[in-house]
């Protein structure tokens, strides 16, 4: 039975140990997610607050996210891979590259979401550009900005098994090792711990957002409608 | 790289396999979306009407929305007693999928329908279940799109990573590309994908406006 070959699997310790064992892949896969979107954030939180900031390019940069969302990452990562021939460099730009959107997304429809009669009375109290952008708009944008980095995270989290496919370690090792060795048992496993850690990281930054969000702005259960249409991806408007 | 491209598809073999490839393709992602959407309107009508249901239904979707998909087209063969390659892993995985991240929309957009509209239906006659087909499914259909437009994207993208596995698709052309050290292959892939994710976002596009005849009215 195939429940028990996996079970088996896991029971031995020395698929826990070592170079190659669990314990080092899942290292390795929580290094390359932490990177991409680590760089990723740096570079789409600014741009999103950015442009939110001062509604201008809104429609350029939505569109430009929701393009990016389009490409396949398994196709960019061969494709960066034949032309820089770096394994790092390609895994790494696909990896940003699908972590930018949502984290972008994210932002921009945090600080769009700050009521404007809000902004409106802290510009009447005589805050300067910059005072309204750090004090009223990205308190009132954490909620929707960390809800984009937790689905760039989750995202990141499913996808770095490709790494493997240029040759990098992480949890793909597990998967594709296991089908050239036609060892099922082995790939069972190692797509578990893929999900379980997706699962666990998803819970973590749930409850990070619950930590970090300022108590006045809260999300109401009315409003994931409203973000979930900010959020996600539209090729095209309308 | 152009000539490459040509030279590539100058081929009449390597036409016939990108066209089999998109058909795999298309097959494999909207399939599910179209299966997923039958299993998650049921699923979403029951959810909004019963509130005990509703916590159970969203959990298990987040569950097996957050697990991610080249891990479920390997643990379905453990599940469903299937070959390791077959197509029916991915066809299952991303029912599953779909049908994960269409029911929430589908609550929303349900309880959206204003109150008065339900209860004048109801007033004129309508048993609950003509009700539903007839009124509130309709008034859905605008927030449903957005998350049918999701799926659709996300279902094409995903089952290019089935190729990972060896399950069929335009993915296979980045494989390929890369064993063979070629671009032409993987440049052609990924202008194939999307292009089909930009037709298909149209196609839903157009598909609300035809069906939603009143949006277009204000």
């Amino acid at each position: 039975m195939i429940f028990s070959q996996v079970l088996a699997w896991f029971a031995d310790p020395a698929h826990w140990r070592g170079p190659d064992g669990v314990g080092t892949r899942i290292v390795e896969h929580l290094y390359y997610t932490a990177v991409a979107v680590l760089i990723a954030s740096a570079i789409a939180v600014p741009v999103g607050l950015l442009v939110g900031h001062t509604a201008r390019g809104g429609v350029v940069l939505v569109g430009s996210a929701n393009a990016m969302r389009a490409l396949p990452t398994l196709g960019l990562l061969t494709f960066l891979f034949l032309l820089l021939r770096s394994q790092a460099a390609a895994t790494l730009v696909a990896l940003v590259v699908l972590a930018v959107p949502p984290v972008l997304a994210g932002s921009y429809a945090g600080v769009r979401s700050v009521e404007s009669g809000v902004v409106d009375a802290a510009r009447g109290m005589g805050m300067t550009s910059a005072q309204r952008l750090w004090q009223v708009e990205l308190p009132g944008a954490v909620g929707l900005l960390l809800g984009g980095v937790r689905s760039a995270v989750l995202q990141v989290v499913a996808t770095t098994t490709v790494a493997a496919y240029v040759g990098l370690g992480g949890l793909g090792r597990l998967l594709l090792d296991g089908l050239n060795s036609a060892d099922y048992p082995q790939m069972a496993a190692g797509a578990l711990v893929i999900a379980v850690l997706a699962l666990l990281l998803d819970l973590l930054l749930a409850g990070v957002a619950r930590l970090v969000v300022p108590k006045g702005c809260r999300l109401s259960r009315q409003s994931d409608l409203g973000r979930m249409a900010a959020a996600q991806p539209r090729l095209i408007g309308g | 790289m152009l000539g490459d491209i040509g030279g590539y598809l100058s081929s009449p073999s390597n036409r016939g396999k990108v066209l089999e490839l998109l058909g795999q393709h298309l097959v494999l992602a909207l399939l599910p979306l179209l299966i997923g959407l039958v299993v998650a309107v049921p699923l979403g009508w029951a959810a909004h009407r019963r509130r005990w249901l509703r916590a159970a239904v969203f959990g298990s979707a987040t569950v097996v929305y957050t697990v991610p998909a080249l891990a479920l087209f390997v643990i379905m063969p453990g599940l469903l007693g299937t070959r390791i390659l077959d197509q029916a892993n991915v066809l299952v995985a991303l029912t599953l999928y779909t049908g994960a991240l269409l029911v929430r929309p589908v609550v929303d957009a349900l309880d959206a329908v204003p109150g008065p509209v339900v209860a004048a239906a109801t007033a004129m006659g309508y048993q609950p279940a003509r009700r539903f087909a007839a009124v509130e499914l309709p008034m859905a259909i605008p927030v449903l799109t957005v998350g049918v437009r999701v799926a659709s994207v996300s279902n094409i993208s995903l089952v290019s990573v089935g190729a990972l596995i060896g399950t069929g698709g335009l993915g296979q052309l980045f494989t390929e590309g890369f064993q063979t050290r070629y671009l032409a292959p993987i440049v052609i892939g990924i202008v194939l994908i999307v292009w089909l994710a930009l037709v298909m976002d149209l196609l839903l596009v157009g598909l609300r406006r035809v069906t939603t005849p009143w949006t277009r009215a204000a």
